[in-house]
């Protein structure tokens, strides 16, 4: 167990390391010359641009500029912002918290409404109340999340004004404004997922009604709700679970798009923000620390499969 | 007793409160199109953070609302000869570190400016030779070659000056934390998300500030912006064109709007590297004709609901240096094509030009690859992200360019670095040597009458003879803010300047 868990631990390094080489090297794919970007309007002057290629390195062959990255990076420097100064580690820092509200927020907003409806779909299978589940999902796939945003934005802040347009309130500053400014990106990620989710929880739920423990369970005169929840669903979310695991992990690399729209200062508009303005060091700390939490998750994710099926830990 | 002690003890606190409330309500939030780049007047170059160094950093010198130039933290200044300026300085001007505001710190501010490796005002005020102290309250300026724009240059990031202690104890990083001379002080930046000031109390106008917090937010996105103001999230925000039909009937919303000091213009390719090499970029009849064919009223209609003013120079209307005589030409389609003829080429003839991604520059390309088609223009937009775009320019990878310039108050910032053979911004590598000695004479000439008169005699050869460079229209700035807020002018650069402000 000891010697397996080392062993994984172990695969985390070079995974971020191969990573790394892979950001560096598409970043030099990028059109630009990141001085140039960096002085805009104010490109004119010759002197300045060899200037700033100089202080970022850039005037240097690329596995040099990747060599005294990574050295920092070892040593926990991710360097600083070149567009704003900022350290990228404190950056970061400010921007977990708000991606992980987000998205925790999204999550549980897609498992209360696709997991219940997946159940009710499956269960009344086609019967009004699948066909209506049926395309409740298939809304939340295909609406466009910044159509429904805007939407949302104009009816409920502009029209009803219940709630703040745009912007975010940490959960320490004020917890209702902190709701009260996420609650609308949160449901806007959330029911695109929730249509995935209710599509999965409907097939495993079929699969799983149809099996011969549910209809043992039957003709044992267990009650239908009983039979539903405790035998059908438990063994139906498997498949499910494993689903929201990825789900989870995508919303925590940030979300483009609602996270611009609704002006949420998340990973997703840091790093935008960042492959536009060629602020490189920005791009290589965040892609990093997502990929870091890819990797933390599976690790975990394999350590629950273990925690629940004993099979798994002799092999 | 008991009840006058009470009613005493009401009174104060609604007092309290009220003073309380007024504090509150005095509390401006201004929405940004993009987040501002570093806070350090040297260093900075986003427009956007003119707009926050507004509140932060008093410059020298400003503009009003006919461009000329007023004294800031100077008090006057005199040509001594035609290098050589005399500056004198405000009394008792503090920075929000206490320090004092003099000869000293203008001498400091201005030096780093020119020296400070990565410095993007050092393009600006690259003539100054030197700066010494002459008293506490006086500054000398020795300039190399007499310059027309030095002054105007100081109205702006390059006039701004910094606490030298605080400037000097934290370096590079003096934009993370700004200690200027303005009418508010820095409190908190968070990145992508605000950046937050407080009323100075020490500051040296303080009867014009009645606000005591500002809070600037980025948001990106024009219609999220008008949403945030419509629903009394933000107090005044920059809108689109396309957006100004959605507030025009809100009665809660206030509407500003006047051209800005820059244009949009196309840049031909006419001798950077092999791209230039075609008749396009070797026959100015050729591009003539192609002028011609665009109608820039009807584009203006089209496109913009004719909110842009159309034109054929790089010097804006509200300008004392707006040569009135040269006006747009208009469409001649026979004279085009008859142009064509005499040039010899085979039609359709193929012309690429390259547009910034963004929808209403796209829209107007294409209105524009419409119109020259009718003359025999087979016109190919390359859509290219803005970034990608502008180092394209630079090595020559275009053959036309359609590329905006926010602009700058004096005639030189908007005509020289484009029309100059060794002007930076010059792309197409344009040239003519009489055009150059007009510019560089202008440059140097400060009686204004005979600076008019040398630009004057630019525009018949840089635009009409050689075809270097065509102006569309000058764009709009439109600022919508909340009824509540009183005091707003909007002055020709667009900032908005917490001056005079109060929110009702």
């Amino acid at each position: 167990m000891l010697r397996w868990l080392l062993k994984r631990v172990g695969q985390i390094l070079p995974t971020l390391l191969i990573l790394s080489v892979l950001i560096f090297a598409l970043q030099q794919l990028m059109p630009g010359d990141p001085a140039v970007i960096l002085a805009g309007e104010e490109r004119g002057d010759a002197q300045v641009l060899a200037e700033i290629r100089a202080e970022l390195m850039l005037d240097r062959p690329v596995w040099q500029q990747y060599l005294a990255w990574l050295g920092r990076v070892l040593v926990g420097d991710f360097g600083f912002s070149w567009r704003i100064r900022m350290p990228v580690a404190q950056l970061i820092l400010e921007k977990l918290p708000v991606t992980l509200q987000l998205g925790l927020m999204a999550f549980v907003i897609a498992v209360i409404i696709g997991v219940p409806a997946g159940v009710i779909s499956a269960v009344w299978r086609d019967k009004p109340a699948d066909w209506a589940a049926n395309g409740l999902a298939l809304a939340g796939i295909s609406m466009p999340n910044f159509w429904l945003g805007i939407m949302m934005i104009l009816l409920f802040s502009v029209q009803l004004g219940w709630l703040p347009p745009s912007g975010y309130v940490s959960l320490a500053e004020d917890w209702r404004q902190s709701l009260a400014t996420t609650i609308m990106p949160a449901f806007v990620l959330g029911t695109g997922i929730a249509g995935v989710l209710m599509r999965h929880t409907r097939a495993a739920m079929l699969s799983a009604l149809s099996q011969d423990y549910v209809r043992t369970a039957r003709a044992k005169g267990v009650a239908p709700a009983w039979v539903i929840l405790r035998h059908a669903l438990r063994n139906a979310l498997i498949p499910v679970v494993t689903l929201g695991t990825i789900e989870l992990g995508r919303l925590l690399a940030g979300a483009v798009l609602t996270e611009q729209i609704f002006t949420i200062p998340g990973f997703g508009k840091l790093i935008v923000d960042a492959v536009f303005n060629r602020d490189y060091p920005v791009v290589q700390g965040v892609v990093l620390a997502t990929a870091l939490i890819f990797v933390l998750l599976s690790l975990l994710a394999d350590l629950l499969y273990m925690a629940i099926n004993p099979r798994l830990r002799t092999s | 007793m008991k009840t006058k002690l009470t009613v005493a003890a009401v009174a104060l606190g609604a007092g309290l409160l009220s003073v309380a409330a007024q504090a509150q309500a005095q509390a401006l939030r201004v929405g940004l199109r993009e987040d501002a780049d570093i806070l350090d007047p040297t260093l900075a170059r986003t427009y956007v953070g003119r707009i926050v160094f507004a509140s932060l950093c008093d410059k020298l010198f400003d503009i009003d609302d006919k461009l000329a130039i007023v004294p800031q933290l100077a008090t006057g200044y005199t040509w001594e000869d035609p290098k050589t300026l005399r500056i004198a300085l405000r009394p008792n001007v503090v920075f929000h570190d206490g320090e004092k505001m003099d000869a000293e710190a203008v001498r400091y501010s201005l030096n780093r400016h020119l020296t400070m490796q990565g410095s993007f005002r050092r393009g600006e005020i690259n003539t100054m030779d030197s700066i010494e102290v002459v008293d506490p309250l006086t500054v000398r300026v020795r300039l190399k070659v007499p310059s027309a724009p030095f002054l105007s240059q100081l109205t702006d990031r390059a006039g701004m000056i910094v606490s030298p202690k605080a400037a000097e104890a934290a370096g590079k990083d003096f934009g993370q934390k700004p200690v200027c001379a303005g009418p508010f002080r820095f409190v908190e930046r968070v990145a992508q998300d605000r950046i937050v000031v407080e009323r100075f109390p020490e500051y040296w106008d303080a009867a014009h500030i009645h606000l005591n917090r500002i809070t600037y937010l980025p948001i990106p996105d024009s219609s999220v912006r008008l949403a945030n103001l419509q629903s009394g999230a933000l107090d005044i925000v920059e809108i689109a064109p396309s957006d100004l039909s959605t507030v025009s009937g809100n009665n809660r919303v206030r509407i500003v709007q006047r051209d800005d000091l820059g244009y949009q213009s196309i840049a031909y390719n006419l001798g950077n590297g092999p791209r230039a090499d075609t008749p396009f970029g070797r026959d100015p009849r050729i591009r003539e004709a192609f002028e011609l064919a665009i109608d820039r009223d009807a584009l203006n209609q089209v496109v913009f609901e004719g909110l842009m003013t159309p034109t054929a120079q790089p010097i804006p209307p509200a300008s004392p240096f707006h040569d009135a005589a040269t006006k747009p030409a208009a469409r001649d389609l026979a004279r085009a094509q008859a142009l064509l003829k005499e040039a010899g080429v085979t039609l359709p003839m193929t012309v690429e030009m390259t547009v910034p991604t963004n929808p209403e520059l796209r829209q107007a390309a294409e209105v524009i690859q419409a119109m020259v088609k009718e003359a025999g223009f087979d016109l190919k937009i390359v859509a290219q992200e803005f970034a990608s775009s502008l180092q394209a320019a630079q090595r020559g990878e275009f053959q036309t360019y359609m590329i905006a310039w926010s602009g700058r108050p004096d005639p030189d910032g908007n005509t020289w670095a484009f029309l100059h053979s060794r002007g930076a911004q010059n792309d197409g590598k344009a040239a003519d040597p009489e055009v150059d000695r007009l510019l560089d004479a202008a440059r140097e000439e400060n009686d204004p009458a005979r600076r008019l008169a040398l630009y004057a005699q630019v525009w018949p050869i840089a635009l009409g003879k050689n075809r270097m460079r065509m102006f569309l229209w000058h764009r709009k700035i439109i600022v919508a803010h909340n009824a509540r807020l009183q005091g707003f002018t909007l002055l020709p650069d667009g900032i908005i300047r917490p001056q005079s402000l109060r929110l009702n």
